[in-house]
């Protein structure tokens, strides 16, 4: 039985991991990696669809003509009555300031 | 039977006429959540007892006090001669994937675990307004990310009422077990790729994904923001027609909540179905799916026992009147979870991104030295496998060197199976269908464990409902008997857009015809202590 291609190598998704920004235990990467690449396995049917070039995209199904779309809001500033209740659920906050560690500074090139 | 077990409407025009309370009634779901559900879902709760086997754990967070204040302040209004609204007195419960002021909203996620929301969702904000009584937040797949309810960071996950040894379906499982094993009335489910249809076909209950647009996202935490549909879970299609009325209609807080204007959903149900024209069609009797070892594609007819439902229900229609229009095509139905694994991923990856540790939910305890590694621990111990899996995928597949080939692409392929449905409720093409009439899924609900780890065969319980999520149509899945293990069999009846009232007169329809049939009286296995 021929062993399915695997298009997601453990440098690849480790880059992927670090864009993701989650620390993984090894267990947890080599099943995630499995699962990727099966998922992609079983997309790779999309790419035999013979797409007419004037195909375009949908980024949603409903068609939103201009009699189905909600007015835009007035452009008026409004003040959150919740602001506390939000501020509230920061894991660190002190005097009107969410606390996070060093944001270490770097030069850009 | 009992109070719980009566229908919403029923239970109205009891409260109405002064026969109950709406005490009376809380109780009576109380009590049945007291003596079917156990213990509830905990982030600690991943040792299950034996018990724990024989109960359907619908059920994060229970508010039996604050249910039990607010049925006594919908007594007083009646008492006073005073209208609570439509679902004044009638218990739900609501996915704990919806915002509620000052409670717990967890995604049923550990990263979530510790949020209490400043705001309400507005579909739950208008079942309270029209009087409904919330009993609390119901399980699901973490981040809605799963058809099964399995991947839940709070254990016990919930297990199906009419076999315990059996998945509820999901994501929306605990909205179908509690509204299956008659704990509530109703509950607000999502849909998002059959995240509400797939549960109630397998917990015997009706589910409605409305059109996308139609009920509004506000408050809903995201999963796939072009995809996401909030929609009812009841007993029968007169319940879900009148949470209908509660819920649906524009919002000044979602842009994407159509300004349609909303029937009275419960006013047509009724009237005559004959002339309506039904659709069968064999791209919804077969399933695609590709082999776990070698990728190549294999092609199965859905069980015949699922096949004979639909057939018996044409002839349920025909017999009413309406006209069954045979071999309408829907080619690209198996492309339905190839452009979903692509469409949903990337739009799950971009929502998740919010969750960082910094502004609300999990924050890491382990010491760090600067921010970024705050945001890696912080995600790392708070995401569970499915969430991971969904960031990782939708970052691959977005990627800018991959984008034509995956994202790009799924939209287009997207546009295809969107013309399908154009295709085949055009009123002036050739089938002129006022619905298509499908199985709702290709198995009956699966053992627990059975299919849980592996992800792809876990999407492929989608393959009949997520094609409507991408063409935005709205869909219902409701009971047509059962299998030869005792467990239900869902029909699904999707239609053109905002034709959701006539899906429901349909599926009212059906139900009268078939009040008498000896399926119906089955009763919910959990009721008599666990399996079939």
């Amino acid at each position: 039985m021929a062993e399915p291609q695997e298009d997601i190598s453990p440098e690849v998704f480790d880059h992927l991991v670090q864009l993701a920004a989650m620390e993984l235990d090894s267990s947890q990467a080599e099943y995630l990696r499995q699962e990727l690449n099966k998922q992609l396995a079983s997309i790779r049917e999309l790419a035999a669809i013979q797409l007419d070039d004037a195909l375009p995209m949908a980024s949603h199904g409903v068609p939103y003509p201009p009699e189905h779309k909600p007015a835009l809001r007035d452009d008026v500033w409004e003040a959150c009555p919740e602001a506390e209740a939000i501020t509230a659920q920061a894991p660190q906050f002190e005097d009107g300031y969410i606390i996070v560690p060093d944001i270490p500074h770097t030069t850009l090139e | 039977m009992e109070l719980c077990d009566l229908s919403a409407l029923e239970i109205s025009r009891l409260l109405r006429s002064r026969q109950v309370s709406a005490l009376e009634v809380t109780d009576a779901c109380l009590a049945r959540i007291e003596a079917v559900d156990g213990s509830p879902g905990t982030l600690d709760g991943s040792q299950e007892k034996e018990e724990d086997a024989r109960k359907i754990h619908a059920f994060i967070s229970l508010i039996a006090d604050d249910a039990r204040a607010r049925a006594r302040e919908v007594d007083s209004q009646f008492a006073a001669g005073e209208d609570p609204g439509p679902l004044g007195g009638i218990p739900f419960t609501v996915k704990d994937i919806f915002c509620v002021k000052d409670t717990p909203s967890t995604a049923a996620s550990r990263i979530l675990a510790n949020f209490v929301s400043p705001y309400t969702a507005t579909p739950v904000e208008r079942m309270l307004k029209a009087g409904g009584i919330s009993l609390g937040k119901v399980n699901l797949d973490e981040f809605t990310y799963g058809s099964s309810n399995e991947s839940s960071a709070f254990q016990p996950s919930t297990r199906n009422p009419w076999d315990t040894s059996r998945v509820p379906g999901g994501s929306s499982g605990g909205s179908a077990a509690s509204v299956g094993a008659g704990e509530a009335f109703l509950s607000l489910g999502t849909d998002t790729a059959g995240s509400i249809r797939q549960p109630a076909a397998f917990c015997g209950v009706v589910g409605l994904k409305p059109t996308y647009g139609r009920v509004s996202r506000y408050g809903l935490i995201a999963f796939g923001s072009s995809l996401d549909c909030p929609g009812p879970v009841a007993r029968c299609a007169a319940d879900a027609a009148l949470m209908m009325n509660a819920i649906a209609g524009a919002d000044r807080h979602d842009s994407t909540a159509a300004t349609v204007s909303v029937p009275d959903y419960l006013a047509g149900l009724d009237k005559d179905i004959k002339g309506m024209r039904i659709g069968l069609s064999p791209d919804y009797f077969r399933i695609t799916f590709p082999d776990a070892q070698t990728g190549d594609y294999q092609e199965q007819d859905v069980p015949d026992e699922i096949k004979t439902a639909v057939f018996k229900a044409a002839e349920v229609y025909r017999a009413m009147g309406a006209e069954i229009i045979d071999n309408v095509p829907m080619p690209n139905t198996r492309y339905g979870i190839p452009a979903y694994f692509v469409i949903s991923r990337v739009e799950a990856a971009s929502n998740l991104h919010r969750f960082d540790g910094v502004k609300y939910g999990y924050r890491s305890q382990n010491q760090v030295n600067e921010l970024k590694d705050l945001y890696r621990r912080s995600r790392g111990e708070g995401f569970g496998l499915q969430p991971k899996l969904r960031i990782l995928m939708g970052m691959y597949v977005s990627a800018a060197q991959y984008s034509e080939q995956y994202y790009r692409r799924a939209l287009r392929v997207r546009t295809l199976i969107r013309r399908d449905f154009e295709a085949a409720f055009d009123p002036q093409g050739k089938y002129r269908l006022d619905a298509l009439l499908t199985p709702t899924t290709p198995t009956t609900a699966f053992p627990m464990k059975g299919v849980y780890g592996d992800s792809v065969l876990m999407q492929y319980a989608d393959q009949l409902t997520v094609p409507a999520n991408h063409s935005g149509s709205p869909g219902i899945s409701f009971p047509g008997g059962f299998d030869a293990g005792g467990l239900p069999i869902g029909l699904q009846l999707l239609g053109p857009d905002f034709s959701e009232a006539t899906l429901l007169k349909m599926t009212h329809a059906f139900e009268k015809a078939t009040t008498d049939a000896d399926w119906r009286k089955k009763r919910p296995a959990v009721l008599k202590g666990g399996t079939a």
